[in-house]
């Protein structure tokens, strides 16, 4: 018992006050006056320069909004959103025309390089005492609304590959926006999406053509400095026939008392044996140790295998935000397509995450699976959701689903919600759960190997992990691995 | 915001008919009158359950009943006299038969004779017209708030049977409570039934459900399970209602400290089953084991939800539900595992498991675990599938003809439930039941 209690007791003391990115930006920025309205749609699209089908698009969502109710099947708890009370838009007062990275606001480089991003090409292409052969990282960074900084665009646009800021393409590539954008989440699919239709500022835009394999790692960095605003990014990735790119995602903000609002899109489309590799690490601001701030994050994200032999792989670590509200799926429409979900969930201090997916098989002979891991401490509550669903069609539809939870303290909750909906008998399905706290005999026998408390709880929960890590691309594994030691500092060597 | 007049359906609408009409003629004094009009009121602000509440996602009443029927007449005596001749699977086992006929506690054709000292058995009517029955479940159950269909057999419970055994009282010879229905006009029962074990006693309770093809009755059966402190109870239920019928069944139980449960339940009848079980384990270092299977073919429609909560420390549970669909039959199965905070080293298991027979078939399974304890082991399972070709084909290869491999691997599937059963006869007769399925099937 001690060994366990010992564990308890630190994880206890383990403040989410420990959050390193909680810093704040100074740099004058412009915002929107709060509130929402369609004024406030028109304002953000005005800024935006945005063609008018754009706007009008916006505005259907809006007005698409104002009729929903927000979803409350989802187990957390939260004072009901003022959405009144918030910034829609926050941006950095920019110079006119930025000819080149020299030109963004110092504070805002230097925030990157606090939260260990790397904006500069040339330290990158420097390539001081970094090992040989590894891999080079396009980034786009958002800084509140408005995306800052895109990195090693000429090189990806030699290789025929589009990374830009999503508001540049509506105005650059109107044609591929306008087939894409919301074919896979539609406006009105839920209420935070079709919020998200009708107030994003920005995100990321890919488009991978036919046969290109992505020369680099595509990142985005998203960070919320503003008070009282909220982020609302949208990214659409385009994966052409036989195309392959991966995508990175990084989230951080500020520590504030008050609760933030990110309510995000992400669409993906593959196509005939295209290949579209989604890996997120979300660290946004849990809150402290009270449960008072952190980021309530509810955010839709899908992608649709359309063609033959697609695949979409979803690989996620989250450990940040007071409320993860995230269900990243697969729709496996193509024949022979596959999805995959990895999932790292680790809620500590106050924080409430209901995260998990939806592999919908309507292809023949489409296939998936589902590792997800979660750990929960302190007095959080850590929910797996999730949904495997073959269609009639989908003939030899095949699934495999692990989701494991680990409890750490008698004051947390870990719970597991599958669905599994079968509607062809040539589906094989097959799902697994357990739900334990690390057995004290493991610790026993590490302990007695002279392994400290600590060093054998660190193993524990690494090898409790480990089988989803492998799936982050390397550089994202690395970070992933520290935060989950600053997540659950105390309990983690 | 305006109150929106809810739109009623015609079988929210008859219903309502229904307990103004037969309301005021139910037994009960007072007390009961009281508690029927506040559960109809619960039930006909919320009307029938629908897709949209989580708890009967799979199963939409309001769509798929699309009315509700008067009341059953009491059986008059040439019907209660064929209910109490007819033999079935159990017949010649020797049990202690209590049949309730259309509803209605028959108490000349069952067995009373000869009771064991500390059984207690009673109408459920009188209870109610003496005003002494309960209607609420028990607190600390894990009835969810409102349950509907609950709250409407609370409104309209006519009658069923009450059975105690004092607290000590172990019972050699099985229960057998026999619901059956009559063939007649269709029509609904609404029986309300209690099974209590005191302390240390010990007990078989069969409970079977059967009635006519072709005739569209409906059935709302509620039993109340009370398993005292170091007690035991066999329970076995068998659903195999008429293929037009409409069965609502839910059973609310509350388990003592080391007590020991083994439930076993059989689906294969009925044209609409839910087959709802809110089990709370209160006492600490309790073994419970639930099983159950379905066989279902044509367009039968079998939903088994069950809600099982370890309040106590110490507590084993096993589940294991398997449903074998055929046709374009559907089997939906909701089962939640629920730890409290105070339920330390707690040892929960489920497993559900769906054969899928042909292209039409569907299968959702929805097992769930909710945990706020940490000191447990708590895993479940689900797989669906169709029959394994390679198994088939061993068994081919040896000279057996595809329908009787395929009826043999069905078997053994479905074999694995009532192996559970710890009752000689009642196993065998549950295998011939099975057995009688298949041969159906063809």
């Amino acid at each position: 018992m001690a060994a366990v209690q010992e564990t308890v007791d630190q994880v206890r003391r383990i403040e989410s006050d420990q959050y390193k990115y909680g810093f704040v930006t100074d740099i004058e920025s412009e915002k929107a006056p709060k509130g929402l309205s369609e004024e406030i749609v028109r304002f953000i699209s005005a800024k935006k320069d945005e063609p008018d089908w754009m706007l009008n698009w916006r505005l259907e969502a809006y007005k698409r909004w104002l009729t929903m109710t927000p979803p409350g099947w989802a187990r957390v708890a939260h004072p009901e959103i003022d959405f009144q009370d918030l910034h829609y838009y926050a941006a950095p007062k920019k110079k006119p025309a930025l000819a080149s990275l020299d030109e963004v606001d110092p504070e805002i480089l230097k925030t990157y390089e606090k939260l260990g991003i790397p904006l500069r090409e040339q330290e990158i292409l420097a390539g001081v005492a970094r090992p040989e052969g590894e891999r080079r990282i396009a980034v786009d960074a958002v800084f509140d609304s408005v995306s800052v900084a895109t990195t090693f665009r000429k090189e990806l646009e030699a290789a025929g590959v589009i990374f830009m800021p999503i508001s540049e393409a509506i105005r650059a590539y109107p044609d591929l926006i306008r087939a894409y954008l919301g074919s896979v989440v539609p406006i009105s699919d839920n209420y935070y999406a079709t919020l998200n239709s009708a107030v994003f500022s920005d995100g990321s835009f890919v488009f991978v053509p036919e046969g290109v394999r992505c020369p680099m790692e595509l990142s985005t960095y998203f960070r919320i400095n503003e008070r009282n605003t909220g982020q609302f990014e949208r990214t659409l990735i385009i994966a052409e026939k036989g195309a392959y790119v991966s995508y990175l995602e990084g989230c951080t903000a500020p520590q504030r008392d008050e609760n933030q609002l990110h309510a995000a899109v992400v669409e993906l489309v593959a196509l005939d044996d295209a290949e579209i590799k989604y890996s997120t690490v979300q660290n946004w601001y849990p809150g402290n140790a009270d449960g008072v701030g952190g980021i309530y994050n509810f955010v839709t994200k899908r992608g649709d295998c359309r063609g033959r032999n697609a695949k979409i792989s979803w690989t996620q670590v989250e450990t940040g935000s007071a409320i993860t509200w995230k269900y990243p799926s697969c729709i496996l429409r193509g024949e022979n397509s596959s999805g995959e979900f990895y999932s790292i969930a680790i809620s500590n201090g106050h924080q409430q995450v209901d995260s998990g997916t939806k592999m919908i098989h309507l292809g023949k002979n489409t296939s998936s699976r589902i590792i997800s891991k979660g750990i929960a401490a302190g007095v959080s509550q850590n929910t797996y959701r999730g949904l495997v669903s073959a269609h009639r069609k989908a003939v030899g539809a095949r699934n495999f689903t692990a989701c494991d939870s680990l409890l750490i303290g008698d004051r947390c909750g870990a719970h597991t919600v599958p669905y599994i909906e079968a509607k062809t008998p040539s589906a094989v399905f097959e799902h697994e759960a357990t739900t334990s706290k690390i057995s004290e005999d493991v610790l026993f026998y590490c302990v007695q190997r002279g392994l400290s408390q600590e060093e054998a709880v660190g193993l524990v929960v690494n090898g409790f992990v480990k089988e989803v890590l492998q799936h982050l691309p390397m550089e994202f594994a690395v970070e992933a691995q520290k935060l989950i030691s600053i997540s659950l500092e105390g309990s983690v060597g | 915001m305006n109150a929106i007049p809810a739109i009623r359906t015609k079988a929210e609408q008859d219903l309502g008919a229904v307990f103004a009409s037969a309301g005021p003629r139910l037994p009960g004094g007072r007390r009961i009158a009281a508690a029927r009009a506040a559960a109809f009121q619960a039930f006909a602000a919320a009307g029938l359950p629908h897709r949209r509440l989580e708890a009967w996602k799979y199963t939409d009443l309001r769509r798929l009943m699309r009315d509700a029927k008067p009341l059953a007449a009491a059986p008059d005596a040439v019907a209660r006299a064929q209910a109490g001749q007819a033999t079935g699977l159990f017949s010649g086992l020797g049990f202690r038969r209590l049949l309730v006929v259309d509803g209605v506690f028959v108490a000349d054709q069952s067995d009373l004779s000869d009771l064991e000292p500390g059984l207690e058995i009673r109408a459920m009517r009188d209870l109610l017209a003496a005003d002494v029955a309960d209607l609420a479940p028990g607190p600390g159950s894990v009835v969810p708030e409102g349950e509907p269909m609950l709250a409407l057999n609370a409104a309209l419970a006519g009658d069923g049977v009450q059975i105690r055994l004092a607290p000590g009282t172990r019972l050699a010879r099985p229960i057998h409570l026999a619901f059956r229905v009559t063939a007649g006009v269709p029509a609904a029962m609404f029986t309300r039934s209690a099974f209590e074990i005191g302390a240390g006693g010990s007990a078989t309770l069969l409970e079977t459900f059967e009635g006519p093809d072709g005739s569209d009755y409906q059935v709302n059966a509620v039993l109340d399970l009370r398993v005292g402190d170091d007690a035991r109870l066999d329970h076995v239920r068998l659903i195999g209602e008429g293929d037009a019928a409409l069965h609502v069944g839910t059973a609310v139980a509350e388990i003592g400290a080391r007590a020991a449960v083994n439930a076993v339940s059989l689906t294969c009848g009925g044209g609409l089953v839910r087959s709802q079980a809110f089990v709370t384990l209160a006492g600490a270092d309790t073994r419970a084991a639930m099983s159950g299977a379905s066989l279902l073919g044509g367009r039968q429609h079998a939903d088994t939800t069950l809600v099982i909560a370890h309040a106590a420390p110490g507590s084993e549970s096993r589940e294991t539900f398997k449903a074998v669909v055929d046709g374009a039959a559907r089997s939906a199965f909701q089962g939640r595992i629920t730890v409290r905070q105070a339920a330390q080293q707690t040892d929960a298991r489920m497993m559900a498991r769906a054969l899928l027979l042909s292209e039409a078939a569907e299968a959702h399974s929805k097992p769930e675990l909710e945990i706020f304890a940490d000191d447990v082991q708590c895993g479940h399972g689900a797989t669906v599938g169709a029959l394994d070709e390679q198994l088939k084909f061993y068994l081919m290869a040896r000279g057996i003809p595809a329908p009787e491999a395929e009826a043999l691997l069905i078997q053994a599937f479905v074999g694995e439930v009532i192996d559970a059963v710890a009752d000689d006869g009642i196993r065998e007769a549950l295998t011939k039941a099975t057995a009688a399925w298949l041969r159906a099937r063809g």
